[in-house]
């Protein structure tokens, strides 16, 4: 399949690139990774006609821990992140999420930024990011705003960055002692959107109850979900197995997804629950390490 | 018709270039404007990694890049996988351990078993399935598949070619 025509630009600089983006406006879009937006460019779903390839600008892409926060650049290959030695022995939930998006190839390609700026609930960063409380680092031509994750996923394929902005970092709050997250994921084949999937990540207190928690939900509605009546439920109470199946089953009732040659709506339900279950003893059994 | 733009690649070793629409894919370009029909397309939605190409060392689906984001770029297609007119040990691999029946997917395992040995010499059954899990094939049912791969680790390991 051939996308329609359209004008490629190859910025050198984020300025650079801002200013073609608010040049062009909403006839413009940006190439990142380009394995979300190329397939909908050759279904001709997406038709910018000014393509801004973002892929040569220096200085996006890095992991590090920097002020209380995990920083990822939004150029950051999911490739990278799954073999960044950070992120293999303090954030085990990343390396969950990276290694089971799509395939070898795509992950080589596809970045971070991407997978949460193009809006789509069927990715899976958006739900591990809404667990850990993460925040956008937004980058327009009035210099960098911050917005908070919870604040990010506005509608389908529509996300809180203005035309105009780039997302160029991500932060996740920086691993603390007695935390652990995990994220599980059903899928009909390798590299495949989630038939649905959850992120989880708690903290504990020193008593050995839930001091922090985010639950998240993937492919279960127009937005990625933050299960926010399974976290109120968990939150001051000790992470056993009865509570952990409490918690299963809110988030399994604040699930809305539809059914889809993926599976009958109640079926992928009950699929969050299970999900939620596990990914919440993971994530537990991560807080002692 | 948007502008042409010029496309500067080194493919197989050799310095390549054309005038290219922005939208041509890069799996059309090595296919029609190179002439390099090893490389195949196969469901065109990104799936099934028959497009699989090495570029700058990665294994990149090459239907789902534009030509122009090549630009002075290294691709490593099947055709260049021959070393001084010898079959690639990989090669070998897929015709002794009989890795392929119709052979539409084979350039495409093949050069994701490529980086894989680069990067893992000796993989586990579970890193060799892992690897080419963006390849698919309805013919062999992979096992035989994993059997080339371990047969190409083997040999390299014993001084075969890289």
């Amino acid at each position: 399949m051939i996308p329609p025509a359209f004008e490629y630009l190859r910025p050198k600089t984020i300025p650079e690139a801002i200013a073609f983006l608010q040049q062009y406006g909403e006839d413009a879009k940006i190439l990142s990774g380009g394995q979300s937006l190329i397939p909908m460019m050759k279904l001709r779903i997406a038709r910018p006609a000014y393509l801004v390839d973002i892929n040569r600008i220096s200085g996006l892409s890095y992991i590090k821990e920097d002020g209380g926060f995990l920083k990822i650049g939004g150029l950051t290959r999911e490739a990278e992140l799954e073999s960044s030695p950070l992120v293999q022995s303090k954030y085990p939930i990343l390396l969950d999420t990276a290694h089971v998006i799509a395939d070898p190839q795509v992950r080589n390609l596809a970045t971070v930024g991407g997978n949460l700026a193009h809006g789509d609930p069927a990715n899976d960063h958006p739900a591990t990011m809404l667990a850990l409380g993460a925040q956008i680092v937004a980058t327009g031509s009035g210099g960098e705003r911050i917005i908070p994750i919870e604040e990010f996923f506005l509608s389908l394929f529509s996300t809180a960055l203005q035309p105009g902005e780039i997302l160029t970092e991500i932060r996740v709050p920086v691993s603390t002692a007695r935390s652990g997250g995990a994220y599980f994921k059903l899928e009909r084949k390798v590299g495949d959107f989630a038939t649905a999937a959850v992120a989880a990540q708690v903290t504990m207190d020193a008593n050995g109850t839930v001091q922090k928690v985010g639950i998240a939900l993937t492919n279960d509605g127009p937005t990625p979900i933050k299960a926010k009546k399974a976290e109120d439920f968990l939150r001051g109470k000790k992470l056993d197995e009865a509570n952990i199946q409490q918690a299963g089953q809110l988030a399994a009732d604040e699930a809305q997804p539809s059914s889809d040659l993926r599976g009958p709506a109640e079926y992928k339900k009950g699929l969050v629950k299970e999900l939620a279950k596990r990914a919440l003893s993971r994530a537990a059994e991560r807080t002692g390490k | 018709m948007a502008k042409k733009l010029l496309v500067s690649v080194n493919v197989n070793g050799r310095e390549r270039q054309a005038e290219v629409e922005p939208r041509l894919l890069l799996v059309h370009f090595i296919r029609e404007a190179l002439q390099l029909t090893g490389t195949h397309i196969g469901c065109d939605t990104s799936h099934c990694g028959a497009c699989t190409v090495v570029l700058n060392g990665k294994t990149i689906k090459s239907c789902t890049m534009f030509a122009v984001q090549a630009d002075g770029g290294e691709i490593l297609t099947v055709e260049g996988l021959m070393q001084d007119g010898n079959l690639h040990p990989l090669q070998e691999g897929f015709k002794d351990q009989h890795g392929l029946q119709c052979g539409f997917c084979t350039p495409g395992m093949l050069m994701s078993s490529y980086v894989l040995l680069h990067n893992n010499p000796k993989p586990s059954e579970e890193e060799i399935r892992r690897g080419i899990s963006g390849n698919l094939c309805r013919c062999t049912g992979y096992q035989n598949i994993v059997g080339a791969v371990q047969y190409a680790s083997a040999k390299m390991a014993q001084g075969g070619a890289k």
